[in-house]
């Protein structure tokens, strides 16, 4: 039971949750039965199958429609005298600003990407509201608390970048599983279905460095002549026997390695060259529910493993469904883990690549999850994760600074407890976020662009949302609704110069004040010169550093003694949690490439270290599942 | 594991959980039958996890009449008298968690739980019991310990911010995997009867306050003949003074169990629904181990405190002698 106190403070009080997916709808109902009377939700996704078996407010038939306003009519349900406000809207819009953070008493995240926690995290610094954090995967779970000026907020700790992958591993000498399925996905899918003016590394460089594509540009053009099996057959050919010969002729190159074996339709299906294609048209006499390379060759369980020449046909009757019977998509689809029809064409292709590389073959429930970044979820974590952000926000209702705990739910038992209570962290004194630490950029400043730095760092590193950049008094560059016509047209002339070029030239010394006004987040960039990059390690040509050390610059202050103490007792404590997060990124060609929200895959988990260099003493932080 | 393929649409709705445990963790889930009785809010979470998992079968035991107070951390029940009136939370749960699962049996029995014989238990893989007397506790835990078969036991309960989880999984095998190699892990569990008849000086050193504040209400309800959790901070000099003669008896300092704990247990009947949702989700979480084998599961005790917001596992169990 709850104290009187506690009680008034819960009924007086109004929260926002962002998030009714799988701790979200956890969270709406352990906050209505705690007597919570005022809830906000926002959720911009609509219930899809694969949610059911854990987020308990939605059935069958409400596949489709809105998390944040299904989840309040369920909740109703049991609670009817309380008020639930939906908004199946992204919290990133603009109409969710600091103003409208500031009506809430405290926020309660239960999201899915480090990107949306970010923009949370900074909203409730400026409107100066309490932030409860949380995540999950598996077993494995954490709450945190981030107040301003009392503890650490989301961003004082440096989050990992996504993993990426060298283009050479990708496109010439694949070792894992993974490495084919970025392959398959973002080369081949990408080629084949996605949009043809999108940079892509398919072909293979040869010794001489002259690239397949130069010759080959039409290879992935149909033929007029040509029928779906003639051009699947061409294609199958080109991208696992031809590129593999051209691959193995850099001789250099397969010292160290075992070579590739390049296949050739006719080498799968020597006898049989009849059979080959499936059994397309007596299934389109019987018209499939869902249109799916595996139903029309007759291949039910997802969990089987398929041989290179089962794979072979997928991948054949796959290509041909998509020309045959999804043709107006093509030229603007992207690989999405929904999609059964590019699941099972990645699957195979993957798979056939290697098997050319000699890598296992894997089944396609377990391709799924790799291409799609699925992340493992069950209903127990996300009903625990929800109790504890409840307790957590009872106590900053309370303003019970003394009590505030980051809670981590283990999977196997650390000092016989399974719910591990830690205090919460100070604040980063040199955090770009909740401090106003400045940043250091190295870039060269003659041949860089103002658009590096808005896409590479303000965007993709500082996760800024409207971004506007100024050098001293003059703007460089905004973004808004309500510029001039002549303010749009000289900001995007501006994007295309180089910084040494701008009508108020950037060059090494230069200090870059950078705002969003969104996210009231401002933050000065100090530019420093420097001539080369090496493009594997430095694909950006552009190194941001600053906030990235604190920990070592940290370590001599007298004002950290109580995070010292706390942070290794919590390390002691703490088992490595080891994940297996391989990304699906490839440096440098998809990095730029516009992702989905929700495709901002590996962020969830995000890695902390502790402050000992020890690594079994990390503690992982994770996000709410996706979906 | 042998048995049929799941469906392609357990396949689809299971997917992000198959992930974790795996397709034959998944199957064996989907044979097992559950018995639960005492219906209040951290059964009703209980439930609603492995109603969620796609466990094959459950069980609801609870004859009493719908009340508002029962109904305090319980979001399965619309709060509607109309609705509710007369029936009893049996039956009403059962009608809400079918809806959560199609693919999940849920059903009613009625009657005393202390009055099922051997034969009823059997056909269950497990049991799990709640707001009943230590006595019924007992004689369930020794019935399912009589079964021809193994049947899990488990007891749980809240009370205030404060829950405990008692396991009996009798001879427990199972594999584990360490660094890469499988290893045949064989954990022997105590019966509740004979857990809590453990001396407490020869309990685990600085064991959880809570367990030992646990049996002291516990054997106050059972002494006075209380209906369990119906005790109130009325009766605190009652169980103060109870907890001085078994505290002398076992010859242990009143301080292990402060008086401020007690206070708090007995200070409401009412749950706390932020902590019925951890007990209930890690009771989910052991049940779902014990029936698929995988993961190490808790012996034997489990307590979660949202004061100091430990969830500590305790391990009290009679030492068999060799041979």
């Amino acid at each position: 039971m709850v104290s009187e106190q506690q009680l008034s403070a819960i009924k007086g009080s109004k929260v926002l949750m962002v998030g009714a997916g799988g701790i979200g709808c956890e969270l709406l109902k352990t906050l209505a039965l705690s007597g919570f009377q005022d809830i906000h939700v926002i959720d911009m996704d609509t219930i899809e199958v694969s949610n059911l078996n854990r987020q308990f407010l939605f059935r069958q038939s409400h596949v489709g429609q809105s998390k944040a306003k299904v989840a309040r009519d369920a909740v109703l349900k049991f609670r009817p005298n309380i008020s639930i406000t939906p908004y199946h809207a992204n919290v990133k819009d603009p109409d969710f600003n600091v103003d409208f953070f500031k009506q809430f008493n405290v926020v309660l995240n239960g999201l899915d990407n480090l990107d949306a926690r970010r923009h949370v995290n900074r909203l409730c610094l400026a409107a100066g509201v309490p932030l409860v954090e949380s995540g999950t995967t598996g077993f494995l779970g954490q709450v945190t608390v981030h107040v301003k000026g009392r503890t650490e907020c989301y961003e004082c700790q440096p989050k990992p970048a996504p993993k990426t992958y060298p283009v050479c591993t990708i496109t010439s000498t694949p070792s894992k599983f993974v490495h084919c399925i970025v392959w398959a996905k973002d080369l081949l899918f990408a080629k084949l279905f996605g949009d043809k003016n999108q940079e892509n590394d398919l072909n293979v460089h040869s010794k001489d460095g002259s690239s397949s594509s130069k010759q080959a540009e039409d290879v992935f053009e149909r033929h007029k002549e040509e029928n779906l099996e003639q051009y699947g057959n061409r294609i199958y050919d080109h991208v696992f026997g031809y590129n593999t010969e051209l691959a193995l002729s850099n001789e250099e190159t397969w010292r160290n390695r075992n070579k590739p074996r390049p296949i050739y339709v006719k080498d799968v299906f020597s006898s049989d060259l009849a059979s080959q294609n499936g059994n397309l048209d007596k299934s389109s006499n019987g018209d499939p529910p869902s249109l799916s390379a595996m139903a029309s060759l007759g291949l039910k369980n997802p969990q089987d493993l398929w041989s290179l020449k089962e794979n072979s046909k997928v991948f054949l009757e796959a290509l041909k469904l998509f020309f045959s019977k999804r043709e107006k998509e093509i030229g603007n689809l992207s690989f999405d883990k929904d999609d059964q029809l590019a699941v099972e064409f990645v699957t195979a292709a993957a798979n056939i690549r290697a098997s050319s590389f000699g890598i296992p073959l894997h089944s396609l429930f377990e391709a799924k999850g790799i291409a799609g970044n699925i992340v493992h979820a069950v209903a127990t974590t996300n009903a625990i994760i929800a109790g504890l952000i409840v307790i957590e926000a009872i106590k900053v209702l309370q303003h019970d600074i003394k009590n505030y705990r980051m809670t981590y739910c283990l999977e196997h038992p650390s000092r016989k407890m399974l719910l591990m209570p830690v205090e919460p962290f100070e604040p980063n004194k040199s955090c770009y976020v909740c401090s106003e630490t400045p940043l250091d950029l190295d870039i060269n400043t003659h041949r860089s662009k103002l658009r590096d730095i808005v896409d590479k760092i303000v965007k993709a590193k500082l996760g800024m949302n409207l971004p506007l950049i100024m050098h001293r008094s003059a703007l460089l560059y905004e973004v808004g609704d309500d510029l001039e016509e002549d303010e749009v047209a000289n900001y995007a002339a501006n994007l295309e110069k180089v910084l040494s070029e701008l009508p108020t030239p950037v060059t090494g010394g230069t200090i870059l004040t950078v705002e969003d006004l969104q996210q009231e987040l401002k933050c000065s960039i100090n530019i420093k010169h420097r001539e080369e990059f090496d493009e594997e390690k430095e694909p950006d040509g552009m190194i941001l550093s600053g906030w990235i050390q604190p920990l070592a610059a940290e370590k001599n202050g007298k004002t950290t003694v109580d995070n010292e103490v706390s942070t290794s007792s919590a390390s002691e404590a703490v088992p490595l949690l080891t994940e297996d997060d391989d990304d699906l990124r490839i440096i440098p060609t998809i990095t730029g490439k516009k992702r989905k929200l929700s495709d901002v895959a590996n962020e969830r988990k995000n890695k902390r270290k502790a402050e000992e260099p020890n690594s079994k003493n990390d503690v992982v932080l994770l996000d709410d599942e996706k979906f | 594991m042998d048995g049929e393929e799941l469906t392609e649409q357990e396949t689809a709705l299971y997917d992000r959980q198959i992930r974790v445990w795996g397709a034959d963790a998944q199957r064996r889930l989907s044979k097992s039958h559950i018995l639960v009785s005492g219906l209040k809010g951290t059964v009703i979470e209980f439930c609603k996890n492995i109603v969620l998992a796609g466990v094959g079968s459950v069980t609801l035991i609870d004859d009493r009449v719908v009340t508002e107070e029962l109904l305090a951390a319980n979001f399965l029940i619309p709060h509607d008298e109309n609705m509710y009136a007369g029936k009893s939370l049996a039956v009403l749960c059962c009608d809400s968690l079918k809806d959560f699962n199609p693919m999940v049996r849920v059903s009613v029995q009625k009657g005393d739980l202390s009055s099922f014989g051997v034969d009823f238990f059997e056909k269950f893989n497990v049991v799990v019991v709640s707001s009943c007397s230590l006595s019924t506790k007992k004689l369930v835990n020794e019935k399912c310990r009589k079964a021809s078969k193994r049947i899990a036991f488990y007891t749980v309960d809240c009370r205030d911010s404060c829950g405990e989880i008692f396991v009996d999984l009798q001879k427990y095998l199972y594999s584990k995997k360490e660094v890469d190699e499988m290893v045949e892990c064989l954990l022997e569990y105590s019966s509740f009867e004979e857990a809590i008849a453990i001396p407490w000086r020869s309990l685990p050193r600085r064991v959880s306050k809570l367990y030992l504040a646990m049996r002291v209400i516990e054997r106050f309800e059972e002494l006075e003949s209380r209906n369990p959790g119906d005790t109130s901070i009325a009766d605190l000099p009652d169980v103060q003074k109870l907890r001085k003669e078994l505290c002398e008896a076992h010859s242990l300092s009143e301080s292990m169990i402060p008086d401020a704990l007690l206070e708090r247990l007995l200070a409401s009947t009412t749950e706390f629904p932020p902590v019925c949702a951890i007990i209930g989700g890690i009771l989910g979480q052991e049940v779902i181990k014990a029936i698929s084998g995988k993961g190490d599961p808790l012996k034997n005790f489990f307590f979660f405190d949202s004061m100091d917001g430990k969830g500590i596992i305790e391990d009290i169990s009679i030492v068999k002698a060799e041979g």
